[in-house]
């Protein structure tokens, strides 16, 4: 009798251990250095991203080369609201979801006239998109100044409930709450609440009929499935995400510029969603946390591992970062496609065929 | 007039190594159906050989005339490009002949991410100068001009085309390249070793890319570890333009991006009363690319819709 209780607890027990260990983390990482949250920090905002990506890549099978544009849209409608730029100050609950909404709108915009079309040309038509927006970003400082062109938007405001700031340090319970800190709970809260929306998602009606159009799209178009508006859905519901994790950014940077929404940022969220799994949500949060991570780990092991060895620094950690993620790419591709953890439609979806073309 | 007629001039020029990076993607597109990512990265490391090779002619002071010097740094160029394709065809994109489309494509993406960062550790994270040793005489057409330079990449452009279209109609490895396009199990049933037509196929295309690494490299005088994606991307857009899988509309999409490209940066200041400058040049590829997949998402000269998933 006691040993059955046990085991149908056991998993509770599990969960009740990992909350504690991620609601003490902040103030363990604190201990080594305020870094380490920022650097958490980053990584759960990219599990965002990677959660909102696989939504269209993984879900839906359509490749979106371009996600990063609905990030910067995010972080730039934020800025904008919520910045000495224009002298306003928005409260952080009206602009997010605006921010949001706009971010949707474009993906509305740019999935309407592609997604008809075979998913390699979307690939292509994001991609463009992408370096659009920052064209736009880089250039609509004249001949009126909307974003400030390269220099970016600076002073950003935090978010701000009443008199709690988040950017500034308390003591509450006799702890120090430092702005870090105070983001890390945000985030854990986000994503908590965007990975229960994944997975209702995921075995919802809409769930299944985007698993159908990535299987076989004239099969599922011919069960009664509207492929182009459930494409469509995706896209928008990703590029919501993303723009929902911009504004975030935007708020915890308290800067942002052009620079941070390039091509290769892109890249680094599908790498996330590919390493991990795509289609699984553990597996693409698990992907974001490594990519995040593991570059950090290698900055402080690469450096010194080289001046050691040759007495000076030959290969710089980012060109170390950058040639793991091609790399991360290919081999996963060919040699376990389905990702880490792979879901399971997945697996057999992408399991080796021996069929020639 | 005369701006009107310059630009147009210009855009040629663009547009010629345009539509010869156009050819290496429809070529491949037309025979495997994939988008190959990392032919940008080709004519890059075209650009770079090509880069190293004539600066060190140039080094030696071998008194050789300048044509030539560019003629040996394109024929170093070529074999290099030819074996990085061959390489990256065979252990990226062959093992995966006959998986969902989505997996070559995210190798050809990590593919050109690495041969971007080898390019950089290679040459260096800097433009680098391309030196400009061709005798550069200006020929006035009324109020415009047109550089030697210019004439030389429209001959070569020509001439390679032409040597292609003759290739893929008159020889045996172009009649066995159009049959598996058409359908692979079929030519391998009548003999074709379809494996090698591919391999040949990404080949062609890097040595057309190379010669476009080379002439992006002598008309701008610049270098750079990344000058390959954009223009890949830009090359892309014209491919889809022609109709993808065509050889003759990547030819005509090329001229067309590259002359659109030219007049919008050269007006687009004028009709927008100086809201947008040629500083937005770039957005005009993507532009026409989403119209064209809007209103005929086959191309200007292709027949097929491209809707097989």
């Amino acid at each position: 009798m006691m040993k059955l209780d046990l085991s149908a607890r056991l998993p509770w027990i599990g969960i009740v251990l990992v909350a504690l260990a991620l609601a003490v983390l902040p103030f363990a990482l604190a201990g080594i250095g305020t870094t380490w949250v920022r650097i958490t920090n980053l990584a759960l905002l990219f599990a965002l991203l990677a959660l909102g990506l696989n939504i269209v890549v993984g879900f839906a099978g359509l490749l979106d080369l371009g996600y990063i544009a609905f990030y910067a849209v995010g972080a730039y409608v934020y800025a904008l609201l919520a910045s000495p730029q224009f002298g306003l100050h928005l409260p952080f609950w009206a602009i997010i979801p605006l921010g949001a909404l706009v971010a949707c709108i474009f993906g509305v915009l740019l999935g309407a006239p592609t997604l008809k079309l075979r998913g390699d040309y979307l690939a292509i038509v994001t991609l463009g998109f992408g370096e659009i927006i920052r064209i736009f970003l880089n250039n609509l400082s004249q001949p009126v100044n909307i974003t400030n062109g390269p220099q970016g938007i600076s002073r950003i405001d935090s978010f701000r409930l009443g008199d709690f700031d988040f950017g500034k340090s308390e003591m509450l319970f006799g702890l120090n709450f430092s702005g870090p800190i105070k983001y890390y709970y945000l985030l854990l809260l986000v994503l908590i609440v965007i990975i229960v929306v994944n997975m209702r998602l995921q075995h919802s009606r809409i769930g299944r009929a985007w698993e159908a159009i990535r299987e076989d799209e004239v099969a599922a178009r011919a069960m009664g499935i509207d492929t182009t508006r459930m494409k469509l859905l995706a896209f928008a519901m990703g590029a919501s995400f993303g723009g929902i994790a911009g504004g975030i950014f935007s708020s915890m940077q308290g800067f942002i510029s052009p620079e941070s929404f390039v091509l290769v940022e892109s890249i680094m969220v599908l790498a996330m969603v590919v390493l991990g799994g795509m289609g699984n949500i553990w597996g693409v949060i698990l992907g974001a946390l490594l990519l995040s991570f593991v570059p950090e780990l290698l900055r402080h092991t690469i450096e010194p591992l080289q001046r050691s060895l040759f007495g000076r620094s030959i290969v710089e950690p980012e060109v170390v970062r950058m040639l793991l993620f091609g790399l991360a790419l290919v081999l996963m591709m060919l040699y376990r496609p389905a990702g880490l953890l792979p879901s399971a439609v997945r697996r057999r979806e992408l399991a080796r065929k021996s069929v020639e073309p | 007039m005369d701006t009107f007629i310059q630009q147009i001039i210009n855009g040629l020029t663009l547009g010629a190594v345009y539509a010869m990076v156009a050819l290496g993607y429809t070529m491949v597109y037309g025979i495997i159906q994939l988008i190959n990512f990392a032919h940008g990265e080709v004519v890059m490391i075209g650009a770079m050989v090509a880069f190293s090779v004539i600066g060190a002619l140039l080094g030696l002071d071998s008194g050789l005339p300048p044509a030539l010097i560019v003629l040996l740094g394109a024929a170093a160029a070529i074999p290099v490009c030819m074996a990085v394709a061959y390489a990256m065809e065979r252990v990226a994109y062959r093992p995966l002949r006959g998986a969902p489309r989505l997996a070559p494509l995210i190798t050809a993406i990590g593919v050109s991410i690495i041969l971007q960062q080898l390019g950089m550790m290679i040459w260096s994270r800097n433009p680098l100068a391309f030196p400009q040793i061709l005798e550069n005489r200006i020929f006035h057409l009324g109020g415009a001009t047109v550089s030697t330079v210019q004439l030389a990449i429209w001959l070569v452009a020509v001439s390679m085309m032409g040597a292609l279209t003759l290739m893929i109609h008159r020889t045996r490895l172009g009649i066995a390249m159009r049959a598996t396009s058409q359908n692979p199990q079929v030519a391998g049933l009548m003999g074709i070793d379809v494996n090698r037509v591919i391999a040949a196929t990404f080949i062609i295309g890097a040595a057309l890319a190379a010669i476009a690494g080379v002439m992006v490299g002598t008309y701008y005088g610049i270098a750079h570890y990344t000058m390959g994606s954009l223009l890949g991307l830009k090359a892309f857009c014209a491919a889809v333009l022609g109709g993808i899988g065509n050889l003759p509309g990547a030819m005509l999409g090329g001229l067309i991006l590259g002359v659109v490209e030219a007049l919008g940066a050269g007006y687009i200041g004028d009709f927008t009363g100086n809201w947008f400058g040629s500083n937005y040049q770039d957005v005009f590829a993507f532009i026409v690319l989403i119209l064209v997949l809007v209103f005929r998402p086959s191309g200007l000269l292709g027949e097929r819709v491209g809707d097989r998933t």
